[in-house]
């Protein structure tokens, strides 16, 4: 797609600002570029003291790296966000109701709604999980759905995140550190707080405890470890919660419950919100080469003595795959027609959208069904001769293994550059709670901006940069 | 809280703490080593001896140069106990415990470490010495002094306090133990062959010169300092200090547990080891056999910890 046609949210299709920007743009006009870089360097001193680092793999040096932080927010309205809440609230009921199929009747593939290998070949599918039933029926406690929007009114989903979605800590210190870097703004423009987070999410996961835990339910994070890419979040998140960060070599299976060790011997937990991928829960009932897991873990989780969250098995509700199914899924369990539309996709294990995707490869992106973090991925626009026909080779031998979708001209909002203003795509990561009673969207949310020109790909791991995201009070 | 946190928090400190101590015995060499040049050889094998390190250092080096022994007790990754080494173990921990600390303590933990990263990156020259040795201090100061403006009195504290202290304990029974022949009475008899030289470098190195002049008008005696490091309850380095720090930390965690584990008890014994004689009836039993016994009761007392709380599996 062209430049011509790109929607920026600061200026819309042309040069003066949007609505929601009116009183940033006109606080904007006012300052010196000089004085905003200096504020920018001095944001980054502050996170680099504060340690707000992600590890990135592969790289030997310098292995915890900070994530470019961009002083201009995104600002969304409040109109805009309660359209997208409408929608994303949809889309997660029925993600779980969808879960709660899969792993019990599996209506939806009796219905023919959904080919019956997309479950049974998928490598995401617990067959460990059916028949059990989490508490409240809750499999996503915690959701990130990232919307991308093209135009003025339209918004699309690109991807669901089910199983450990990672951003919301960024999130808040964005918040944190434009508080102490422009107080005046925040005086002057209604912002939506976002600081609630951690509360609320300590409130929906101690609702979603076991039926049998009395009294005030024991939370703990449970991380890989230092070295994991999203440690700071975790260790993050389980203090703002005053929830206890545990690895796996912490627990252990203590007559019949999951228990920490603490300086007074084991305490039992009844709810374990894990950072970890399904196959590191339990070296008895997944993984038997992990040394990350609790044996015993998922015995204790079947009769019901601890709540995991999310549940095992939820990545087969995010899947890329499956992606491509959500609006008939969404009809199938709400009756409703999907509020938030998908991204077109072509599976390209259907020999005629194989064919499709071959044909236009340099106009589509093509992603791995399991891939993430940007790593896999093919943007074909801007994609090299070679690129082209390593993935036209990869794509003909495990055609399975891909979808794609088309170049879809992200929205861009300005950065502050070396050389002042200048637009940058960007998306947005919205982090939704989930418990038997009530799903909860925190009025903000995760802006990723692919700081290279014309880049696509808002990955921190692939150069991509955050902001402040602001919804704006009514 | 998780036995993993005391450990991380009780090592932590510990780490911490040893850094200050060798950063004071690296200023005290340095100054025999540039006053009296004879001396300096003597004065670094006593320091590496005081640490633990001789036997690596004399592994890579053949011999006792100043250069050398500022290199590999400051920056030297091979040696476990070097600054550097230390300030990214104790930042290891502190990122493994990070929701123990408040935001303060862990931003004075990172800033340490990123300080003292830069100032180590390359070889110090000596007469670098004095600024990267006070900038190691302050910057341990800048710690200690946001751990109490900003922590809770719980047990957080309490296991943080109790690495610093016995870490402290070893660091001075350690120093005494290397020169406890300086302070041997029948030494000041011979008068000549001491002099104030070799005592005021073993106050230096616990960083206490002014306070003994203050309390004892400038008059050097042997017999004044080995009480003033072991004995004296208003020395913050002194033996009997660390371990009325110990006492309390440790009847604090008992008394918030409602349980009293065996280690409070081992550490009320040396206590009262140090609390129910004078210095001349130690030195009438022997102060070497004492110091020693205090530095393997003091060892013992922290793995007695480690095990009543469950620092490991």
């Amino acid at each position: 797609m062209n430049d011509f046609m790109k929607f920026d949210e600061m200026f819309g299709m042309g040069d003066t600002h949007r609505e929601p920007y009116r009183d940033y743009h006109r606080w904007l006009e006012s300052q010196d570029t000089a004085w905003l870089r200096r504020k920018s360097d001095e944001a980054e001193t502050v996170f680099r003291r504060i340690g707000i680092t992600f590890s990135v793999y592969g790289e030997e040096e310098a292995s915890e790296r900070l994530i470019p932080f961009d002083v201009v927010p995104r600002i969304i309205s409040s109109r805009e966000w309660s359209r997208l809440v409408r929608g994303i609230r949809q889309r997660v009921q029925a993600m779980n109701a969808f879960l709660y199929d899969v792993y019990h009747h599996q209506e939806i593939i009796r219905a023919g709604r959904i080919p019956i290998e997309l479950i049974a070949d998928n490598e995401a599918f617990l067959p460990q999980m059916m028949g059990v039933s989490p508490p409240g029926n809750v499999y996503t406690h915690v959701v990130g759905v990232d919307i991308v929007r093209v135009g003025e009114d339209e918004f699309y989903v690109l991807e669901d995140n089910a199983r450990t979605p990672s951003g919301v800590s960024y999130m808040l210190e964005n918040r944190e550190i434009m508080l102490q870097m422009f107080p005046e703004l925040f005086a002057r423009i209604n912002v939506q707080a976002v600081g609630n987070y951690p509360k609320n999410l300590r409130r929906l996961l101690g609702n979603c405890a076991p039926r049998s835990c009395k009294g005030t339910p024991a939370i703990a994070v449970l991380t890989p470890g230092i070295y994991n890419a999203a440690y700071f979040e975790h260790a993050f998140l389980a203090g703002q919660m005053g929830a206890e960060l545990v690895e796996g070599h912490d627990l252990r299976v203590v007559d019949g419950r999951v228990a920490m060790r603490t300086t007074q011997g084991y305490a039992p937990i009844d709810v374990i919100y894990r950072r970890v991928d399904d196959e590191y829960l339990d070296p008895l009932n997944f993984n038997p080469q992990s040394l990350l897991g609790v044996p015993g873990m998922f015995d204790v989780y079947r009769a019901g003595g601890i709540t995991i969250a999310n549940a095992p098995g939820t990545g087969i509700a995010d899947d890329k795959a499956l992606y491509s199914y959500m609006p008939d899924i969404i009809q199938f369990y709400t009756g409703e027609k999907a509020l938030l539309e998908n991204v077109p996709t072509w599976r390209c294990c259907e020999p005629d959208a194989l064919r499709y995707v071959l044909d236009h490869l340099s106009e589509l992106v093509v992603k791995e069904v399991h891939g993430s973090g940007g790593y896999g991925m093919l943007v074909g626009p801007t994609a090299s001769n070679e690129e082209l026909i390593a993935f036209r080779n990869k794509l003909e031998a495990t055609p399975e293994k891909y979808i794609a979708q088309p170049t879809l001209s992200l929205s861009t909002t300005p950065i502050l550059t070396k050389n002042g203003l200048d637009p940058r795509h960007v998306d947005l990561r919205v982090f939704v709670l989930v418990s038997s009673d009530e799903i909860h969207m925190t009025p903000g949310g995760l802006t990723r901006v692919a700081l290279n020109k014309g880049s696509l790909v808002v990955n921190s791991s692939q150069g991509g940069g955050t902001k402040d995201t602001w919804v704006l009070e009514e | 809280m998780l036995g993993k946190t005391a450990d991380g928090l009780f090592w932590m400190f510990r780490y911490l703490e040893r850094n200050e101590n060798t950063a004071r015995l690296l200023d005290a060499g340095f100054r025999i080593a540039l006053t009296r040049a004879a001396a300096a050889e003597n004065e670094w094998t006593s320091v590496l001896t005081t640490v633990g390190a001789k036997p690596a250092f004399m592994e890579k080096y053949e011999q006792m140069k100043t250069t050398h022994v500022i290199d590999f007790l400051l920056r030297d990754p091979s040696n476990p106990s070097s600054v550097m080494s230390m300030i990214q173990a104790a930042r290891d921990n502190a990122r493994r415990l990070r929701t123990a600390l408040t935001r303060e303590l862990w931003s004075a933990t990172n800033e340490c470490w990123l300080t003292l990263r830069e100032l180590l990156a390359r070889p110090v020259r000596e007469r670098e010495l004095p600024f990267v040795l006070s900038t190691i201090q302050q910057q341990n100061a800048l710690l200690n002094g946001t751990l109490h403006g900003t922590m809770m009195r719980n047990e957080i504290f309490n296991f943080a306090r109790l690495g610093t202290f016995l870490e402290r304990a070893d660091n001075t029974a350690r120093i005494l133990d290397v020169k406890y022949y300086l302070l041997l009475p029948s030494v000041s008899l011979v008068g000549s062959s001491v002099d104030n030289v070799q005592w005021e470098t073993i106050l230096r190195s616990v960083s206490a010169q002014r306070s003994y002049h203050r309390l004892h008008k400038g008059d050097v005696r042997p017999r004044e300092i080995a009480n003033f490091l072991m004995l004296d309850l208003r020395m913050p380095r002194s033996l009997a200090f660390c371990y009325s720090k110990i006492t309390d930390n440790l009847s604090h965690i008992s008394k918030d547990y409602g349980i009293r584990q065996p280690c409070f008890e081992q550490a009320e014994a040396v206590f009262a080891r140090l609390t129910d004689r004078s210095i001349d009836e130690i030195f009438e039993s022997g102060l070497h056999e004492f110091i020693q016994d205090f530095i393997r009761d003091n060892n013992v007392l922290g793995r007695q910890i480690e095990r009543d709380y469950r620092f490991y599996g």
